[in-house]
């Protein structure tokens, strides 16, 4: 109950962190959609005072990215169905809605329905905890995510560093869920959850922190921001590929994918941590591992993909049809344009994933580890070492 | 008092709350596993104060090193031990808990009387917020970097000290038992201890008196 308390004040926080909007300050390049000062705006043309309409407008970018998340899930599952019958030569879901868009939603409503059981000698409490300690993490992440200049919901200085410290909470709730059931299975996948996650950690926190160090700033609006300026050539992955593919196979690790879904792995293991839930506890876990799935290409993008931007810088597009980037019209069209190559970007990682799921076998347990301690970590310390030199041989291109 | 204000206040007394009782749940509760995740949740409580006072920084690093490495690791050692046995009566369980209460009232004497006796300038510095992530690299780098660089070698320190203990095959004997080990077993495929109890295992080199 302590831990579940613990989370709730991250939400509401002090004045230091503005809701969407507070980048404004920081903004170099163009200040794009602003959409709390014009609804703060309107509401205070209707009488209300600003505190009441920032106090009006707090929850909305919230339940905006909640209910994107979990959008973002069932388009995966979806996702998930159809590329796995494509890749085996099935037809997958097909009756329920057009090309079996409506099965998600059907998995979703069986797990509401089913009875929520607790096994008879498991510790009901920390059996309950463990769920949600695991999707509460994954969830608040998401403060992070900028889908342009000023729409996220909090513009955190900590940006990416908060979510490596947010995903380092998950473990607890694996070892937490695996230890409640009383079962040995169970524990034996909490244990190798918790493990896998620590290994993979370090790794994932060295190559984000080589990006970091090329743009001077931990937020997520200033890492996207110093990759713009000549569209796809300034992004980072062609300043970082050896950081891109040990982020994405960490990444892939920490969000016990396929290649790496030793935790669960059903001949060893039954389901590990999650063999003894059923109903909701355990739809909690599938959430979890989806948002976090498309969390973690979200971020590919942003740290390696240019985030928001477009091939193209759109100043140029605007500029070559004479039209001023300030524009309400154009500010519009970027704006969304903004939404749709972050998803887009997001999403061609995601089938990537799924491809990877479905294609490549499981690595054993001390494969596992060796890859993790004996290779990706030397090289993401290598490509620290790399970059720093770089930077400070080539400050123009390395952010200096 | 304005919704920030009340706001934060209200934050303040949940998580003063969470630290206390979770602290108090730590000490007393005969469950040792229950006092490791209510550990964590300590350490979430504390790095929520942080987050209170403008320094998300520490925050979110105490998150990452106390609750995701440090509350962790104690987990995996509680859970890798984790073998239902019943202890023995210690002897005078009674007096020693009694002492060990004591010792900890003193210390929360002393430290109430340093809380009141100190002269504490309010309201305090301002913070600098978004700034301090540069301000704390910037003193790691200058004037704490002696203090940063023994923190170092202390881990190395303990880093060593665990390789030693995992590989006891570089000792003929067991550190804390004495008794003659045989690392070829994890190792190598050889017949498992549990199949064979009478199998007498010598040492590997001549035992160091």
């Amino acid at each position: 109950m302590v831990i579940a308390s613990a989370f709730s004040p991250a939400l509401p926080l002090p004045p230091a962190l503005p809701g969407l909007g507070g980048a404004s300050s920081l903004a170099v390049v163009s200040p794009g959609l602003d959409l709390e000062s014009s609804f703060s705006s309107l509401l205070e043309g209707l009488g209300l005072t600003p505190a009441a309409a920032h106090l009006v407008w707090l929850p909305l970018p919230m339940v905006l990215v909640l209910v994107s998340a979990v959008v973002g899930v069932l388009v995966t599952v979806w996702l998930e169905r159809k590329i796995s019958a494509a890749v085996q030569q099935r037809i997958g879901p097909e009756y329920a809605g057009a090309l079996g868009v409506l099965q998600p939603l059907a998995d979703g409503l069986k797990l509401l329905f089913k009875e929520d059981i607790i096994p008879a000698r498991a510790d009901g409490l920390l059996f309950t905890l463990g769920p949600i300690l695991v999707v509460v993490p994954v969830i608040l992440s998401w403060l992070v995510v900028p889908f342009g200049q000023n729409l996220l919901i909090s513009n955190v200085g900590v940006g990416i560093f908060l979510w490596i410290a947010l995903s380092s909470l998950q473990p607890i709730g694996l070892l937490m869920s695996g230890y409640a059931s009383n079962n040995k299975y169970s524990l034996l996948g909490g244990l190798r959850a918790a493990a896998q996650s620590i290994s993979y950690e370090i790794p994932l926190a060295l190559s984000v922190l080589a990006v970091v160090m090329m743009s001077n700033s931990l937020s997520t609006v200033d890492i996207v921001n110093q990759q713009t300026g000549a569209g796809i050539l300034s992004w980072n992955i062609w300043r970082q590929p050896v950081g891109f593919v040990i982020f994405w196979i960490c990444a892939l690790a920490e969000c016990e994918r396929l290649p790496f879904d030793l935790p669960e792995a059903e001949e060893e293991l039954v389901a590990g941590y999650q063999t003894e839930y059923a109903g909701m506890k355990f739809a909690l876990f599938y959430l979890g591992s989806y948002i976090n799935l498309v969390l973690s290409a979200l971020l590919v993008s942003v740290l390696y993909l240019g985030g928001w931007g477009f091939p193209v810088p759109v100043e140029w597009l605007a500029g070559a049809l004479g039209q001023s980037v300030d524009a309400p019209v154009v500010q519009v069209i970027t704006g969304s344009l903004g939404i749709v190559m972050t998803v887009l970007k997001a999403y061609l990682l995601v089938f990537f994933a799924i491809l990877l799921r479905w294609t490549v076998p499981r690595v054993r347990i001390d494969q596992l580890l060796n890859l993790g301690w004996k290779f990706l970590l030397p090289i993401a310390l290598v490509n620290l070492l790399v970059t720093a030199a770089l930077k400070l041989a080539f400050p123009a291109v390395f952010g200096g | 008092m304005s919704i920030a204000d009340s706001t934060q206040f209200l934050c303040f007394l949940a998580l003063s709350a969470a630290v206390l009782l979770g602290a108090l749940g730590v000490v007393l509760l005969p469950n040792i596993v229950y006092s490791a995740f209510l550990l964590g949740g300590v350490f979430l409580a504390v790095a929520g104060l942080y987050l209170l006072l403008n320094a998300s920084f520490v925050a979110a690093a105490q998150m990452m090193i106390y609750v995701g490495a440090v509350n962790v690791l104690i987990l995996f050692a509680i859970m890798l031990v984790n073998k239902k046995e019943t202890l023995e009566a210690i002897p005078g369980l009674g007096v020693r808990r009694i002492l060990s209460g004591a010792v900890c009232a003193g210390l929360l004497g002393l430290l109430l009387r340093v809380d009141f006796t100190t002269p504490w300038a309010l309201p305090g510095p301002v913070s600098i917020g978004e700034g301090a992530t540069i301000r704390i690299g910037e003193h790691l780098f200058s004037d704490y970097l002696l203090p940063f660089e023994l923190a170092s070698v202390l881990l190395l320190m303990a880093m060593i000290g665990a390789i030693v203990l995992a590989r006891r095959d570089v000792f003929s004997s067991d550190v804390i038992t004495g008794e003659g080990v045989d690392q070829g077993l994890i190792e190598k495929a050889r017949t498992p201890l549990l199949l064979e109890k009478n199998l007498q295992i010598q040492p590997v080199l001549e035992k160091t008196p």
